[in-house]
């Protein structure tokens, strides 16, 4: 393709706060459809230096989006990982050049079931079904326009980690790094379970219309927000719930006997629920949670009928790998990242792996665990 | 680089005797001391299994690839032959099944240097004979109650061991201080030693 590094804004990081990129070429999808006039909302932080030698690129989480370290325009929040990523910080902007990309099928400003087809009219149901590596794809476009043909290091947590995997092995020679926290090689089968008791939430709602409820004047929040209820509570831990809540009654003294949010954290959970469906849009979640529970990083790497092994999948990998899992995430349980290494050992890649111990099951990744931020100030070191 | 200046004794005779550019699975590899060395001195291709995930974060931070696990349990996920060398410095004794972990490391490498800590040195018997306590010494310095060390074991006993299983010794070293000392009285009076195994027949 063309040099459109002149026309993006990397020069300026501040630019690129808010900056979206058209492709040029039609995306072709895993599914075997291909997507046109695709557009990829993304944002940078620091400065590409001249050797093109320093660029990080950073994945999102199912739910998480572009704005890593810049607050989110319709929450106000700080970015989902400023504490990580900035000035002086594990992730250094004066010393990286640190892309974050929203992800194909999402609804921050990259192309998904809520955008406009060529035809000018929703998608809605008319998106086709995404994969993991499709999200990829997508990205590598994205990071050739900015000049990036080779990375530092790609970044990823839970879906961020499955997409840091997948470019690990269907583009073996970008990243040079790659670091995957509280992940998986293969979409666990008991939070396929979880995911589709969200989509069919979703689906159950009548607002949802077959999902053509774009420009309907309706949508699907209460089946989204129990879609979010229900993985808000995969993300956490007993012991994190029990500290911050415990049996504790919500703003009253004594039991209504009736279906009132009497305890806490069912005050918690229902806030939860209903502020996603502020941000978030239903047929997205029905998408994205579709590509993870597709994701299989080993599939088509078996003998005939046999499951993937995964050392076969990882065989040809060009970079340095870090798994990192937490002691009280049951949703990628640190086997999922054990696995991993031992594979990724087999094929003789280079592997650090370590369980970190924290409180808050599946999110420890995205809160404060300074024993996270030594690992990966010190992956990134050298 | 001028890590084998700091090295260990027993870490520093292990360095200088893996052939250069061996693959080699460190097992406990603590926080990469030997693993750099390894690399920098011997350009080896290293890697290290380590219980303490502070451990692994230091050896991470030194650009080496280590990961977190356990002997007794993690070293049948490795494939045969996968490595010139296993090495296990000063962690055969804390382990549970120290014959079992030697199986291991003679099926996942061609060669594998072993290090303990000699319990019959004399300073050790001393203190049984003496004083009738559990000996505190510079390389058992840890008391009863509290020691990681569960299978203690002597040079003579070692040299039992590998003789009934047809291991064969390609190479003992008997430290005694810092110094090496001769094979003949090592049981009697060698703090510590490292022996060089090969599997019988290969």
């Amino acid at each position: 393709m063309s040099d459109t590094s002149a026309i993006l804004p990397i020069e300026n990081p501040l630019n690129a706060v808010g900056a979206t990129y058209d492709l040029e070429q039609p995306l072709e999808l895993d599914g075997g459809q291909v997507l046109h006039g695709v557009r990829i909302a993304y944002e940078t932080y620091g400065t590409l230096n001249e050797a093109r030698d320093n660029a990080i690129l950073i994945c999102h989480a199912t739910t998480g989006d572009q704005h890593v370290a810049t607050p989110h325009p319709i929450t106000g929040k700080p970015g989902w990982w400023s504490r990580m990523v900035g000035p002086g910080l594990p992730i250094d902007t004066d010393r990286f050049y640190v892309i974050c990309p929203n992800v194909l099928g999402s609804c921050m400003g990259t192309t998904g079931p809520s955008s406009l087809a060529p035809d000018g009219q929703p998608y809605g149901p008319r998106f086709p079904v995404i994969t993991i590596r499709d999200m990829v794809r997508a990205h590598v476009l994205l990071l050739k326009a900015l000049g990036v043909e080779n990375l530092y290091a790609v970044i990823g947590g839970s879906m961020g980690g499955m997409q840091a995997l997948s470019l690990s092995v269907n583009w073996p020679d970008m990243a040079k790094r790659v670091l995957v926290l509280a992940s998986t090689a293969a979409m666990p089968v008991q939070n396929i379970a979880f995911q589709e008791l969200g989509r069919q939430a979703i689906m159950a709602d009548p607002h949802w219309q077959g999902g053509a409820y774009h420009g309907t004047g309706n949508s699907p929040d209460a089946g989204l927000a129990v879609a979010r209820m229900a993985a808000h509570i995969t993300y956490l831990s007993e012991a994190s719930l029990s500290e911050k809540f415990g049996r504790r009654l919500q703003n009253r003294e004594a039991k209504s006997f009736g279906f009132g949010a009497d305890f806490q954290v069912e005050s918690y959970l229902r806030y939860q629920g209903e502020s996603f469906t502020g941000r978030f849009d239903a047929n997205s979640y029905l998408y994205i949670t579709k590509a993870m529970s597709y994701f299989d990083l080993a599939e088509g790497h078996g003998e005939d009928d046999l499951p993937g092994r995964l050392a076969e999948a990882f065989k040809g990998v060009n970079s340095r790998f870090c798994l990192v899992s937490f002691d009280t995430d049951w949703l990628y349980p640190t086997s999922e990242s054990r696995s991993i290494a031992h594979a990724l050992n087999a094929a003789g890649a280079p592997v650090s792996f370590m369980e970190l111990s924290a409180p808050f099951g599946h999110d420890s990744f995205l809160l404060d665990v300074p024993a996270l931020d030594r690992v990966i100030e010190g992956f990134l070191l050298r | 680089m001028t890590s084998s200046q700091v090295l260990r004794p027993d870490l520093a005779v292990i360095a200088q005797n893996v052939a250069p550019g061996a693959r080699v699975l460190d097992v406990g590899c603590g926080d990469g001391t030997l693993m750099a060395a390894l690399r920098d001195g011997r350009d080896c291709d290293a890697r290290g299994l380590e219980l303490e995930p502070a451990n692994v974060a230091a050896c991470v931070a030194r650009g080496l690839s280590a990961i977190q696990g356990d002997a007794d349990t993690d070293l049948s996920f490795y494939p045969d032959d996968s490595f010139d060398y296993a090495i296990l410095s000063q962690t055969l004794q804390t382990t549970k099944r120290p014959d079992l972990v030697m199986e291991q490391l003679l099926r996942i490498g061609r060669r594998a240097f072993v290090s303990f800590p000699n319990f019959a040195h004399w300073r050790v018997r001393l203190s049984l004979l003496w004083g009738g306590r559990m000996p505190v010494t510079r390389l058992l310095p840890v008391a009863w109650y509290e020691t990681p060390n569960i299978h203690h074991l002597t040079v003579a006993d070692f040299r039992d061991f590998v003789a009934q299983r047809g291991i064969a010794v390609e190479g003992a070293w008997f430290l005694e201080g810092d110094a090496l000392t001769g094979a003949a009285a090592a049981n009697w009076r060698a703090e510590h030693a490292v022996f060089l195994l090969k599997r019988h027949g290969d």
